[in-house]
């Protein structure tokens, strides 16, 4: 009684295996062209969807026969990266349009992911339009362009007033060096022990964001740096590291900051957008310049107060050295994928996504800074909200990522650097000895130096 | 099956050779699409995570355009990692403790007190063991992570106590993924045992009693004896499971703080997937499933001896 069954489970099998077979090879037939579009979409990231879902409109209604397949990825920027990444593997999945961390354009240009625009971009007229700095973030190692930048962004310190007047401070506040920050936070828990001071990420769980709106902004004031872009060599050893560790542990021993337990939690960023901050538990922390878009109408945590009650400050270097300030910068771009069939029709869905319109629309829902000098220039980006003129100001003091195919690995060892010391684990002094220790095994002796 | 065999190779044995291997062959026919569905999505991927782990393929950067072939330089890595003993280390505790002796134990004796009780309390307490492990592995993670978070329900129940608790995922993280999955995973032995338990022959255990023997004597002497061969497949199943476990994990500690909690499967996809180093992560990876077919060797050899 059992054979038959059997043969009759496998016929079944086999039938089932050829009619997906055939399903999957039909539509690639039939369907005269379609592009596909990767990018990420999270409950609190919204204005992405928004501008290709018009851009999908926009670019169907002008293309006849063309149908746009836009695949939104859920998940947060490191996750993203990885589903992203591998899609590429295959020809099968690899999207035609995609969005793309700045600092991954270079590591992702070597994986032979992203197209060489250069042809595209000589016909297109547009691209006189974008500013020059900007155009480097899609450039790789051997000077072409791969990607159109879709906005850039700044670090600042961002600061509730209530709380700031609560403590005395004289606003508008402005450190000059970073104890002035401590002693700052050190009033602020004095006036009131239920606030949080002075919030820095550290930790692994917060990925990107405890490097770009913590880690970088100490290092960089200290005169040190993570890489020698003129010798095209890691720094390690520095006392700059060592110094800023020393300042993260300082706070967090101090509880200025937020406990270890909740920065070492993927979400806390959450929390200080969405409650610390609007209810006044928080003092100031160091935040994006898209900080608005969380708290403006249709932003994922409304606040209408954030106008009045939120100041900015630059991030001041440790001794209130030159240039008196540090911000970091980073942000995203469109790529067109190096397998694409239809490499010009990519590209023109590209330039559509990028024109004018749907520029001014991210940049304005993104709060992201403008990189089109006609969208800088409209009065619509310069009043969509109270901060635009202080962080774009900040890009006079800014620094960038060094994007090199080793940055993820290393941004990953200068996290748990962070971690290990705001959780005791390590002294900042060791902390920076298995740093450097990291980095020689990651790039090899060759590519590091002392300073 | 075993029958209509025995009686037909009698008359097969006449025959000449070239019919029966062929017959042979036709009665493999049958199962040929099953072993190479197995072939395909089981051992394929087992076999290249073994290849891809002498290679330094990745998700980006070079080597993601054109792997090396490294030889064995993912394993010696191994050997300088700060991570990889801890994490070594980690996995083997989770295992011993959660599976080996929670799970296992709290199953046994759950199972044990189940055949004393009466229908009713039988019934309400296997509702409960059970509801626990047919949650999908996701839920039952959000749920344990809701419970050990700092304002989650364990600390709300100390608080009616007046007792300030800790956030117990940052400062005991392996006692807590332990616990989370001692009480995801109880119910599957217990389900092994009480179907072993009531294979047990009343009478030898009223032999014993009879002869004098104490509960604890019948239970070490006639119950535990019996139902070896069940101990040692439970212990194999559970084990296996045990070491594969990452979405528990990562759910409520991701590894952390620290790699305090960072397991062997939690390893290989930060290598392979958060820092893109395909080839470390797959060598971790084959690494688990060796220690996996150690372990699967050693209980195949226990159950053999208990049915012999």
């Amino acid at each position: 009684m059992r054979r038959p069954v059997r043969i009759g489970a496998a016929l079944l099998g086999v039938v089932g295996l050829l009619a997906t077979a055939a399903c999957s090879a039909q539509p690639q037939a039939v369907s005269k062209q379609t592009i596909k579009i990767v990018y990420q979409k999270t409950d609190s990231f919204t204005a992405l969807d928004k501008v290709f879902q018009d851009a999908k409109q926009e670019f169907e209604a002008a293309n006849a026969g063309v149908t746009v397949d836009l695949e939104p990825i859920q998940a947060n920027d490191d996750d993203y990266g990885t589903k992203l990444a591998l899609a590429q593997r295959s020809p099968d999945t690899a999207p035609d349009v995609f969005y793309e961390d700045t600092f991954k354009v270079r590591s992702d240009v070597d994986a032979g992911y992203l197209l060489k625009l250069d042809s595209q971009l000589a016909t297109w007229d547009e691209w006189s339009k974008f500013n020059e700095g900007a155009k480097a973030a899609g450039r790789g190692d051997d000077g072409s362009i791969y990607a159109v930048p879709l906005g850039t962004d700044t670090r600042a310190i961002w600061y509730n007033k209530t709380v700031l007047q609560k403590a005395g401070i004289t606003l508008p506040w402005q450190p000059k060096t970073w104890d002035d920050i401590l002693a700052a936070a050190r009033k602020m828990k004095a006036a009131d022990p239920g606030v949080i001071p002075f919030s820095m990420y550290a930790g692994k769980a917060t990925g990107e964001g405890t490097v770009m709106q913590s880690f970088y902004e100490l290092l960089y004031g200290t005169g040190s740096s993570l890489y020698s872009e003129s010798d095209k060599k890691w720094v390690v050893g520095s006392k700059g590291f060592t110094d800023s560790l020393q300042f993260l542990k300082t706070l967090y021993d101090e509880k200025l900051s937020v406990t270890p337990a909740d920065a070492l939690d993927s979400n806390v960023w959450k929390k200080v957008f969405g409650q610390w901050l609007p209810q006044g538990k928080m003092g100031a922390t160091v935040e994006g310049s898209y900080a608005p878009s969380f708290w403006q109408k249709g932003g994922s945590y409304e606040w209408a107060g954030y106008a009045q009650d939120m100041g900015v400050a630059t991030f001041p270097t440790q001794f209130g050295q030159d240039p008196g300030g540090v911000s970091m910068s980073g942000g995203w771009t469109l790529a067109v994928g190096a397998k694409t069939k239809n490499p010009d029709l990519a590209f023109k869905f590209l330039t559509t996504a990028v024109n004018k319109k749907n520029a001014l629309a991210f940049d304005v829902n993104n709060s992201q800074i403008a990189v089109r000098t006609d969208v800088a220039s409209d009065p619509g980006y310069q009043a969509a909200n109270p901060f635009v003129k202080d962080v774009s100001d900040l890009v006079g003091v800014t620094h960038y990522r060094p994007a090199t195919a080793d940055y993820p690995n290393i941004s990953l060892a200068v996290q748990q650097a962070t971690e290990a010391v705001i959780t005791g684990k390590q002294s900042p002094a060791e902390a920076a000895a298995e740093y450097d220790a990291s980095v020689k095994k990651l790039v090899g002796d060759s590519k590091v130096m002392q300073k | 099956m075993a029958v209509p065999d025995s009686l037909n190779r009698g008359s097969l044995r006449r025959r000449p050779p070239i019919r029966k291997s062929l017959r042979r062959g036709l009665r493999l026919l049958p199962v040929v699409p099953s072993i190479l569905l197995l072939a395909f999505f089981m051992v394929a991927p087992v076999a290249w995570s073994f290849y891809a782990s002498f290679t330094n393929a990745a998700l980006s950067g070079k080597a993601a355009l054109n792997p090396q072939w490294v030889g064995l330089d993912n394993y010696a890595r191994m050997l300088t990692d700060s991570v990889f003993p801890l994490s070594a280390w980690l996995t083997v505790v989770f295992v011993a403790v959660s599976a080996i002796l929670g799970q296992n134990a709290l199953g046994l004796v759950i199972a044990l007190l189940m055949t004393r009780a009466g229908g009713a309390t039988a019934s309400l307490v296997g509702t409960v063991v059970v509801a626990s492990w047919i949650l999908p592995e996701i839920v039952a993670a959000f749920a344990a992570y809701a419970y050990f978070s700092q304002d989650g329900t364990l600390n709300q129940l100390l608080g009616m106590f007046g007792v300030q608790g800790t956030n117990w995922l940052y400062a005991f993280p392996m006692a807590a993924v332990i616990l989370a999955n001692v009480w995801r995973g109880t119910a599957f032995s217990m389900l092994v045992y009480r179907a072993a338990l009531s294979q047990v022959p009343r009478d030898i255990s009223e032999a014993a009693l009879m002869d004098g023997a104490r509960g604890w004597q019948r239970l070490a002497f006639i119950t535990l004896p019996i139902i070896r061969g069940s101990i040692a497949t439970n212990l194999m199943l559970i084990t296996l499971q045990t070491l594969a476990v990452f979405t528990l994990i990562w759910v409520m500690t991701a590894g952390g703080p620290s790699n305090a909690s960072t397991t062997l499967p939690v390893l290989a996809y930060q290598e392979a997937f958060k820092l893109g180093d395909i080839g470390y992560g797959t060598a971790i990876a084959s690494v688990l499933i060796l220690i996996g077919m150690v372990f699967g060797a050693v209980y195949v050899r226990l159950i053999r001896g208990a049915k012999s």
